[in-house]
């Protein structure tokens, strides 16, 4: 089996690849002023909700339901859609999910695709592979587009281009789609990327999309967005293929009540997505004649086998996680080196892989519980980061010194004796320590070991 | 009342000073303080950095030294949210649950036993300083401490107290995480720093030490006036 997130296999480690991002004046000024825009609008929009924490544990709820039943609700999805004329296909990983997709392509003799709001195939590489299979895939989300047309990398989950601000796009837009004169306004170049779509909204045979939402029941699946790109990709072509990771089964319509109301409101701090789009299987003379969902694995059920940290796959993709990140908010998405970054990939990603890549990811925290707060599903981040950091101390891959440290610690902290010792032996070792932290001491000063500890002041006043 | 004191192990070693206030405090409160001697350390930075089985061994300690004492107070947020957060499940590893569970409602932080055990906002302070809140994220998120510090130093004399602009954001310590991701850390930092030297004020007061030896340790790096200090100091004025 050969799991892909993307590209993280290959991604320099976080406190490297951040090191070069912070020193990006731009990029961080775009990323901040993006993420305090969303996190006040979600504030806002949170805040009217009496029954907001009752939405949560009852989505919580349903995503444990989920994952408990995730096999019968599976089977229950693939009869429902085969039923309503739909075609289910099961991907164990990303290679066999590219091989299904390209090779439903090529039997209808196509050479395009027209894509949207499809996170799953970034993870599975698909684009890659439609181009060595000679078919041409085109974003039609804006944001994705901007990334497409810039050979550039996602930066975050619901707006994957909010390191770019308008004059960049200006530049691309005038560069990639060979226009000589563009205005500087956003409705100009959203008029320019509705010119460059809409020829091939018109002409191309074959839709993809990912989804938020599938349910069990009914066999029906939901996206939602903003723009109507969406809408127009699951209803023109004549063949629709939609890709869904496993976990984002709900098991009846009534669910999806709960989850549109928390995931627009946690995305982008709206009330309401502009396009629901819900469909079931194929209907006649309306929308694609042909609809297929593929299934996809591709790690997830190795998430699903630890108890300790599965209620990751609870995740809806709203991202609220990143925007009250404050290390996202410093550093931006191309540091975590996955299409899943912020708290959320710090979590996801190495799960995801089964930790043999990704191991820094763990540590881009600071554990400050502001994930935690905003997350509609109530994902425990913090204990989940512990979780996999302890994963990785248990597998004997955490560095040497560090071990040998903690243990030395443990060791003079099992007793008060012994910890006062070590205090002395600490303020006679204080100038070798001073030397040592210069991971610390380079932008923070030590603080003085004082002349006498709490312990040695209490023993002579009593 | 008999208080029972655990001074965390870093304010044991690094920031005495701390112990010596909150003692100071209560006493003037009227309440007797014992020291525990054995004491030594939650287990927090094990525990998060993945150090499970030392953490582990930490927490036995802390339980057998605190067995029997009926109040105690911790003048550390994230050691109080250790506790709280983590110890429950932790016992429940160890066949322990009972003890955790008996453990937890007699674990205070400093404010809040000022405040929800003993209803006092004035210990009878003088502070003529201008003094600005950092609201570190454990006592945020984890306590839930709300306005308890707030509330105790408006009652100190003389003390001017300025709001800190976006208090909410954490000043990037996250213990091995200074360290492991010190550049993200220092980043961090320069916009808390930033948000406190904006404030004008003198001090910047927390209930955690961790955090105000991360922002004390930047703020002097800077050869910055502004001083850092625990609220208990504060309050023992």
């Amino acid at each position: 089996m050969s799991v892909h997130v993307g590209d993280s296999e290959r991604a320099e480690d976080f406190p490297k690849a951040s090191r070069q991002l912070l020193g990006n004046e731009q990029l961080r000024r775009n990323v901040r002023r993006a993420t305090d825009v969303i996190r006040n609008k979600r504030a806002n929009v949170v805040a009217e909700m009496p029954d907001w924490e009752d939405l949560r544990n009852a989505a919580r709820e349903i995503k444990r339901n989920v994952l408990r039943n995730l096999d019968s609700y599976l089977e229950q999805f693939e009869e429902a859609c085969t039923r309503a004329g739909g075609r289910v296909h099961w991907a164990r990983d990303a290679d066999e999910a590219n091989r299904i997709i390209v090779g439903l392509i090529q039997s209808h003799n196509e050479t395009e695709i027209i894509k949207v709001k499809t996170m799953t195939s970034d993870e599975t590489r698909l684009n890659l592979a439609l181009e060595a299979a000679g078919i041409t895939p085109y974003e039609t989300d804006l944001a994705d587009l901007i990334i497409q047309l810039g050979h550039d990398k996602p930066s975050h989950i619901v707006v994957p281009a909010l390191h770019r601000n308008k004059t960049e796009i200006r530049e691309l837009f005038m560069r990639e789609m060979g226009l000589p004169e563009l205005g500087t306004q956003p409705e100009d170049l959203t008029a320019a990327a509705r010119t460059y779509l809409r020829k091939r909204f018109l002409r191309v045979k074959v839709g993809f999309s990912g989804a938020n939402f599938a349910v069990a029941e009914t066999g029906s699946v939901c996206v939602v967005e903003s723009e109507g790109n969406g809408r127009m990709c699951v209803t023109l072509p004549e063949i629709l293929i939609t890709m869904i990771g496993i976990e984002k089964i709900v098991p009846s319509f009534d669910d999806l009540e709960v989850f549109l109301q928390l995931l627009p409101r946690s995305a982008t701090g709206e009330r309401m997505n502009p396009y629901n789009s819900i469909w079931t299987g194929v209907t006649a003379e309306d929308g694609p004649r042909e609809f297929h969902v593929v299934l996809l694995d591709n790690g997830r059920t190795k998430v699903l086998a630890d108890p300790e940290s599965r209620e990751t796959l609870h995740c809806i993709r709203c991202a609220a996680c990143l925007n009250a990140c404050p290390v996202y908010r410093q550093t931006g998405g191309h540091a975590y080196g996955s299409i899943y970054s912020g708290p959320i990939g710090a979590i996801l990603t190495p799960q995801l892989h089964g930790m043999e890549h990704s191991q820094s990811l763990p540590y881009a925290s600071s554990l400050c519980g502001a994930c935690y707060e905003v997350c509609p599903v109530k994902i425990n981040i913090p204990e989940i980061l512990i979780h996999l950091r302890r994963r990785l101390v248990d597998a004997g891959e955490a560095p040497v010194m560090e071990g040998l440290g903690m243990k030395a610690a443990a060791i003079a902290m099992s007793d008060g004796g012994r910890f006062g010792i070590a205090e002395k032996l600490v303020r006679i070792g204080q100038p070798f320590g001073r030397f040592v932290a210069t991971g610390w001491a380079e932008s923070r000063d030590v603080p003085e070991a004082p002349k006498e500890t709490f312990r040695e002041w209490w023993a002579k006043r009593s | 009342m008999l208080i029972s004191l655990f001074i965390a192990c870093y304010n044991d070693a690094l920031f005495p000073e701390t112990g010596k206030a909150v003692v100071r405090v209560l006493e003037r409160l009227g309440h007797t303080v014992e020291f525990r001697s054995a004491q030594t350390c939650c287990g927090q930075m094990h525990y998060n950095t993945g150090y499970y089985d030392e953490a582990m061994s930490l927490m036995r300690h802390f339980l057998e030294v605190f067995r029997g004492a009926e109040t105690i107070c911790i003048p550390s947020a994230s050691c109080v949210a250790m506790i709280r957060d983590h110890f429950p499940r932790m016992g429940a590893d160890a066949g322990l649950e009972t003890e955790v569970a008996e453990l937890l409602p007699r674990v205070f932080e400093f404010t809040e036993l000022l405040t929800d055990k003993f209803g006092v906002t004035d210990v009878g302070a003088v502070y003529p300083h201008r003094v600005t809140l950092h609201t570190s994220c454990h006592s945020l998120r984890a306590l839930q401490i709300g306005d308890r510090p707030k509330r105790l130093l408006r009652a100190v004399r003389e003390l001017e107290l300025i709001e800190l602009p976006e208090s909410d954001q954490c000043c990037g310590f996250g213990g091995t995480f200074a360290i492991k991701n010190a550049a993200v850390s220092t980043a961090m930092l320069s916009d808390k720093m930033q948000c406190i030297l904006e404030t004008g004020a003198e001090i910047c007061v927390a209930a955690d030490n961790s955090c105000l030896m991360h922002i004390g340790g930047g703020l002097k790096h800077q050869a910055s006036p502004v001083r850092c200090v625990h609220i208990a100091e504060v309050l023992a004025s």
